[in-house]
């Protein structure tokens, strides 16, 4: 070593520059209830069983989600239309119980990809809340079904939507996607 | 000595606490507000504006706590080793001047808890019973790991005091006098002590880094090696009273660093401002808005070093022990030693010299 770095002190003065560098650096901390991240237009948070543009209920009931999901979290009953509910359901046949565990989801997302009907959705803005009573956990269709009065938008519905409009916003062209609610 | 003359004293003596106490509060959360801002983080800010009253929220924790004392652990022993730790840490404030003086109705009160003639003498006595609140707790805790930290405690602040009271020969050789009072008053203006001793001021201050038991010096409690050093047995305010014993020592260093080297309440163009004040605002007040500008320059200076202490913290990783010991004994004490030569050399040769060219 050179007298230079067995004094240490030069090397602790460069070290002392960089840190109060940092000191005066803009912080990364995102001040998290008050300021929300915004994650993506296609981030997998809690779902959703969205309705089509007239506000019936687009899930047939197939049970094509609950055999795709790989924790087992979704179970379903079955019931068919009867005459005077076609405004309520699109489909002859409905989901008359569609249930989510939320303990047992990972929210892979895999229950969206297997939808023929585009009804189970997850929402890129709203997480499931914290749990506080065992009764929480199991969300049944009163908490998963869109509400038409506050329909719920996003600016790409697919992934290759989102990635185009990644694309766009690295080259700066300009962006107005307006969040729109029907996939 | 009369009543007034006593409470006076009392009232100083009140003051300097209380005040050594609040800024240590407030300096654990500098430390967690300096340590975020260095790691790129906000810290604290949650409790009151800007995490002010986290300090409070702390000390509640801590006072809440199960105050749990260790089966084998010898109790009074247990219970003396913070309240030690505390006792020294806080007595050494006692006589570092923190402006000049007061003037109340013609009496002059000195800013300074106790003026002693031998006060630097004084805090070292202070600083060197601190050791004995971390001796005591760690040996009482009954634990091998509190031993083992009490001990490279006690070997480390007798190590680094040699070393620590070398560097301050020089600057006493220069004063010719122990009184931290008179220290001050000879660094009138820009004379400071900093520019006649730079080797000194650097040993000095790395000592005062190892007496604080703060990092990069802080083996005594290395949880990398001794789970939590002296004060792994501690819990609830009596663990508060050991870290909060490092702050005070930390904010009395500061001050007295800020007294040995950077001129204490001294600041460039005192006597301008107060010539100005006194012809403005009278002899009496102009003299008390005089000093209190002195004691805010000197807080400065000492929370500025106190900032220093975090900011080490946050940049220099921990010694080994060995470096630790080579440090202190072969390179710290023989500069310490040729500082005092070379400065003998100065007051003897180089002053008479360049006093007779002046003139």
């Amino acid at each position: 070593m050179t007298l230079a770095e067995r004094a240490y002190l030069p090397a602790i003065a460069t070290g002392l520059a960089i840190t109060i560098k940092h000191f005066f650096a803009k912080k990364v901390t995102i001040q998290y209830p008050e300021v929300k991240r915004y994650l993506g237009p296609v981030f997998r948070g809690r779902h959703i069983l969205k309705r089509d543009a007239d506000g019936r209920e687009r899930c047939t009931a197939c049970g094509l989600c609950a055999v795709a999901c790989p924790a087992e979290a979704i179970s379903m009953v079955a019931a068919e239309r009867v005459k005077g509910e076609e405004n309520l359901y699109r489909e002859e046949k409905y989901a008359a119980v569609y249930e989510v565990n939320m303990l047992r989801c990972i929210f892979c997302g895999l229950c969206e990809e297997a939808c023929p009907k585009q009804a189970v959705y997850l929402r890129h803005d709203e997480f499931v809340p914290v749990f506080t009573e065992r009764d929480q956990v199991i969300w049944g269709k009163d908490l998963l079904v869109e509400d038409m009065n506050n329909r719920y938008t996003r600016e790409a519905w697919t992934k290759e939507e989102a990635h185009l409009l990644d694309a766009k916003r690295a080259n700066g062209e300009a962006t107005n996607v307006v969040p729109r609610a029907i996939p | 000595m009369d009543l007034v003359e006593f409470l006076v004293k009392t009232v100083t003596i009140v003051a300097v606490f209380g005040l050594t106490l609040v800024i240590a509060m407030y300096s654990t959360w500098a430390e967690r507000k300096v340590a975020g801002f260095i790691q790129d983080r906000s810290g604290p800010n949650r409790a009151g504006w800007g995490g002010l009253l986290q300090p409070l929220a702390d000390a509640g924790k801590m006072f809440f706590k199960e105050d749990f004392i260790p089966a084998l652990a010898n109790k009074w022993l247990f219970i003396a080793g913070p309240s030690l730790a505390m006792l020294t840490a806080l007595l050494a404030s006692a006589v570092i001047p923190f402006g000049s003086t007061f003037r109340i109705a013609g009496h002059e009160v000195p800013l300074q808890g106790v003026e002693s003639n031998i006060g630097i003498l004084y805090v070292f006595g202070v600083v060197a019973l601190g050791v004995y609140g971390i001796m005591v707790g760690g040996w009482a805790s009954n634990n091998k790991f509190s031993l083992l930290g009490a001990i490279r405690a006690a070997s480390q602040n007798i190590s680094y005091e040699v070393a620590m009271g070398l560097s301050l020969i020089a600057i006493l050789m220069m004063s010719s006098s122990l009184s931290l009072g008179e220290i001050v008053a000879q660094q009138h203006g820009m004379n400071w002590n900093i520019f006649y001793q730079p080797l000194g001021f650097i040993i000095f201050i790395t000592c005062s880094f190892a007496e604080c038991n703060r990092v990069p010096f802080d083996l005594p409690e290395c949880e990398t090696e001794l789970v939590g050093g002296y004060h792994t047995e501690y819990g609830s305010m009596k663990l508060g009273f050991y870290l909060f014993a490092e702050y005070i020592n930390m904010f009395i260093s500061s001050a007295i660093i800020s007294v040995l080297y950077f001129g204490g309440y001294n600041y460039p163009g005192m006597d301008f401002v107060y010539e100005q004040l006194v012809k403005s605002l009278g002899t009496e007040v102009g003299h008390n808005i005089a000093t209190l500008i002195g004691t805010a320059v000197f807080f400065g200076k000492a929370l500025f070093f106190v900032f220093f202490y975090m900011w080490v913290r946050w940049t220099i990783p921990r010694f080994r022990y060995d470096q630790l010991m080579n440090l202190g004994w072969k390179k710290l004490i023989p500069l310490a030693i040729i500082n005092i030569l070379i400065t003998g050399a100065a007051v003897l040769f180089l002053k008479p010299a360049i006093t007779a060219w002046l003139n």
